[in-house]
């Protein structure tokens, strides 16, 4: 047996997950965003300590007390962002925090290096800078270094993000060169193509818990997406009895015509019509948060023309799309989201506050009613309004974020992951919340990660992959089948 | 409540230490507080304090502003008001009659130079992203040769009634003018808090830049805003600090002030990596260094060595004030209390399992 196996019951992170990494093998790890891949990765390199569980290496049940002592054991990482230093030689990053001695040996060190990317094909000098490798060869040096280290098991986080195509073909290259020296290789990405490009076998992790272990080669593309995203195929549910009445008569409200932005998603068409609640939908980085980032020209606008209510305008900044009433709950809650340290009157009012005016603060008196109102309407559960946001859960973070954008009355809001890591009760109260307002005429744009509860509010999805729109949902039997089959696209187009 | 307490919490270290620094003066001589009237207007140990850290106040007013919005501090806020006084006096010396017209003119010129300065230190800060503190090297190397040169390598003399009573008594006032100078820009300065939202702005670039952003504010203009107030913060600083020495010394012009400036601003515990500020913590800092600085000369310690004792004192109280410490304080008084609550569980227990009850109640006074 080469197999780690562990479970910890009792902890949200992870519920009782297992995984079986052999030799020889690459292993994908897949899992939305929260699913419980970094926290497994975290307790399988010792930065983390289990709760409960074993670990067993080669049979023998073994326990990393450090990542130190988990390098030892022969478990080698590479992380998405690269760790070494880039004004370091390549020979230098080789051996950096590895020598015993005081004393280095500059000669055996350059031809120790230069015997090992010659064995794996990596094409890089010894005594070259490191930043003046690609962005791959650095990745293939990081993974190097753990080879040179004896790992018997290798952990690649996300180590394709930020290559092209041809790098990751060299990076693939590498990998299998890796696995026939019977090296496991434990491989954590979100493209889906290159899962199936380079892996043995998958395991899904989803909300911290254990799905499944599966071969590669017998899970088709669509099951595997329908598995990272909950909800069996027949478990369809009926709840989407919310579906607001037709309103594609109406006018619309926000039009995009090729609209893109310097976030590296293609040029897009969008519109969306007085009251309609429609949404983007598609796997993480497929560029649905990158298209209303372009909406609300939170990321420079390159190119594309809008027109609000008809009429053609300018947005080149934030505060244009705040004055022609647009509103924008950002995905990243606490780095684009709260202001931190300041109350939570402060924030909730920020937005109407710029909007009303640099030269024309509220009174104490008025801020404190605007909070009090939106408190109450949304039910935040605050000590008093002038407790710091930071201080509050992240569901009523959310809430607050909303109350600022609701207190700005807008036309168009846009919601981007405004249910993600809350409560089940402020989630249901959020849909609710944003079906009323589409009822009163407010157009809402809506993303979520979870499909049921898209199907549940909106009434059109967009659906986006590899940065582009690549169809449109629409109607009242869309069911999340349709959904799966439109993001994993299995070939055919919608 | 919570805001009163918070705000009380902050201004406690600096008050307490103002009330000790008070004490140790009366325990010297019980006359401290008495003041006199000489030739007109107040005199003694209180106005005198008022009247030297003037200079003081006012700056750190401007650089609790700018350590708000940019996190970092501006540390050529002595040279520029070099720079701009420097102006005022060639401008006023060279209008060929002082009256209180050319004082006005060539003051509000002054004020230009200060907010260029600010607009320049700010441009660095805000567009470039240079740290403050190293965009504003950059004038504090040169700044006074620049005044140097804009004295005509000369140190000028303002030998006049009008720039000298400014600088110490006008006949009717009874309180020295630069005292009155400085609580007229206070409230000056808290009307514009008022009257603007600089305060709300300028605490949101600070914190969180990016949410700002897609609030609608603009931090580039925020921040080179706040040089600018401080531009002007150092333009009357430097007027007051000429009117007051009688001649422009370009080298010795509120030299080291901004070292000062800068411990104001952490002594009314504000945090100088930005954000939230509160403007009334870093005026209470300015005069508890003035009078720090006259308590050490009042306990006749040797002027050569007034710098080491004020810098023990400063790393006692940043000590004190430090994070580490005030969490390990807020820790033990929680354990005493658990001690405490334990004591009185163990009198009700029977004493056999004393040690165990008091443990016990150590983790439960945490969950609550």
């Amino acid at each position: 047996m080469q197999c780690i196996c562990k479970s910890f019951p009792g902890v949200r992170a992870l519920h009782d997950v297992s995984f079986t990494l052999r030799r020889g093998e690459v292993h994908a790890l897949m899992g939305e965003n929260g699913a419980g891949k970094s926290t497994l990765i975290k307790v399988m390199t010792g930065v983390y300590e289990k709760d409960a569980g074993r670990i067993l290496v080669e049979g023998e049940a073994i326990h990393f007390r450090s990542p130190q002592d988990a390098q030892d054991f022969g478990v080698g990482t590479v992380y998405q962002e690269i760790t070494l230093c880039p004004n370091l030689t390549v020979a230098e990053n080789m051996f950096i925090g590895r020598g015993r001695y005081a004393f280095v040996n500059w000669k055996r060190m350059k031809e120790k290096t230069a015997r090992l990317l010659d064995s794996l094909g990596i094409p890089a000098r010894p005594t070259q800078a490191l930043s003046s490798c690609s962005l791959a060869v650095q990745q293939m040096i990081a993974i190097a270094r753990a080879i040179d280290m004896d790992c018997k098991i290798l952990i690649l986080d996300e180590p394709t993000s930020s290559l092209d195509e041809d790098e990751v073909q060299k990076l693939f290259s590498l990998m299998r060169e890796l696995k026939s020296r019977s090296v496991g290789i434990v491989f954590v990405t979100h493209f889906l193509d290159q899962v199936y490009e380079i892996s043995d076998r998958i395991t899904v992790l989803r909300n911290g818990e254990f799905i499944g272990d599966y071969d590669a080669s017998s899970l088709p593309q669509f099951e595997l997406v329908s598995k990272m995203m909950g909800r069996a195929l027949d478990d369809i549910s009926q709840l989407k009895k919310h579906e607001p009445s037709e309103r594609d008569c109406s006018e619309p409200v926000f039009e995009a015509a090729g609209l893109s932005s310097a976030a590296g998603v293609r040029p897009f068409d969008f519109t969306i019509r007085k009251g309609e609640v429609n949404g983007f939908i598609g796997l993480l980085g497929s560029g649905r948060s990158e298209c209303v980032r372009a909406i609300y020209a939170a990321d420079k606008v390159i190119g594309g023309d809008v027109r609000m209510n008809g009429n053609k305008v300018k947005i080149g900044e934030p505060i244009h799309a705040m004055k022609h009433g647009i509103g924008y709950l950002p995905e990243d809650r606490k780095g684009d989201g709260i202001i931190a340290d300041l109350s939570v009157r402060d924030n909730i009012i920020l937005a109407v506050q710029v909007l009303n005016g640099f030269l024309k603060p509220f009174a104490r008196k008025q801020a404190e009613a605007f909070a009090e109102e939106y408190i109450q309407r949304l039910n935040i559960k605050t000590a008093s309004t002038s407790t710091p946001i930071k201080s509050l859960s992240g569901g009523n973070q959310q809430k607050v974020i909303l109350a600022r954008w609701l207190l700005t009355h807008p036309e168009y809001l846009i919601l981007d992951e405004p249910t993600r890591g809350i409560d089940v009760g402020t989630k249901v109260e959020i849909q609710k919340l944003v079906l009323k307002l589409a009822l009163n005429g407010v157009s809402v744009t809506f993303i979520s990660s979870e499909v049921e509860e898209m199907l549940r509010t909106c009434s059109r999805l967009i659906v986006m992959r590899d940065r582009a729109i690549v169809g449109e949902l629409a109607g009242e039997n869309i069911t999340e089948g349709d959904v799966m089959h439109a993001i994993a696209g299995g070939g055919e187009q919608l | 409540m919570i805001n009163v307490k918070l705000r009380g919490v902050q201004l406690f270290l600096p008050l307490s230490v103002l009330a000790i620094l008070i004490l140790i003066n009366l325990i010297k001589g019980a006359d401290y507080f008495s003041i006199s009237i000489i030739n007109g207007a107040l005199y003694g140990n209180i106005p005198n304090i008022l009247f030297g850290a003037s200079e003081l106040v006012i700056l750190s007013i401007g650089m609790t502003l700018v350590t708000s919005s940019s996190g970092g501090q501006d540390i050529s806020v002595g040279v520029a008001a070099a720079i701009s006084s420097s102006v005022f006096v060639r401008i006023l010396l060279g209008a060929g009659g002082i009256t209180w017209l050319t004082i006005f003119v060539a003051f509000l010129a002054s004020c230009v130079v200060g907010i260029l300065i600010g607009a320049f230190n700010g441009t660095l800060v805000a567009i470039f992203s240079v740290q403050p503190m190293v965009a504003t090297l950059i004038l504090y190397t040169a700044g006074r040769s620049i005044a140097f040169l804009v004295d005509g390598r000369l140190s000028p003399v303002l030998a006049n009634d009008l720039t000298s009573q400014i600088g110490s008594v006008i006949p009717g006032i009874p309180i020295q003018m630069p005292i009155v100078l400085t609580v007229v820009f206070v409230i000056l300065f808290a009307v514009l808090l008022r009257t603007t939202n600089l305060k709300l702005y300028s605490q949101a670039v600070g914190i969180n830049q990016k949410a700002a952003r897609l609030n609608g504010i603009n931090p580039v203009r925020i921040k080179i805003l706040t040089y600018m107030i401080l531009g002007v913060c150092t333009a009357v600083a430097g007027f007051i600090a000429v009117t007051k020495a009688g001649r422009h010394d370009s080298v010795n012009l509120l030299k080291y002030v901004e070292m000062d400036a800068i411990l104001a601003v952490a002594i009314g515990g504000n945090a100088l990596g930005g954000g939230k500020f509160s403007i009334a913590g870093s005026i209470i800092g300015a005069y508890t260094i003035e009078v720090l600085n006259r308590t050490l000369l009042r306990l006749e310690v040797d002027t050569e060595t007034i710098k080491a004792f004020k810098a023990v004192f400063i790393i006692i109280l940043m000590v004190i004030a430090s994070p580490v410490v005030r969490e390990y304080v807020a820790k033990s008084v929680k354990l005493m209390r658990a001690r405490l609550d334990g004591a009185v569980q163990t009198q009700l227990a029977d004493g056999t399992d004393a040690a165990r009850v008091s443990e016990a109640a150590i983790p439960t006074e945490k969950e609550v």
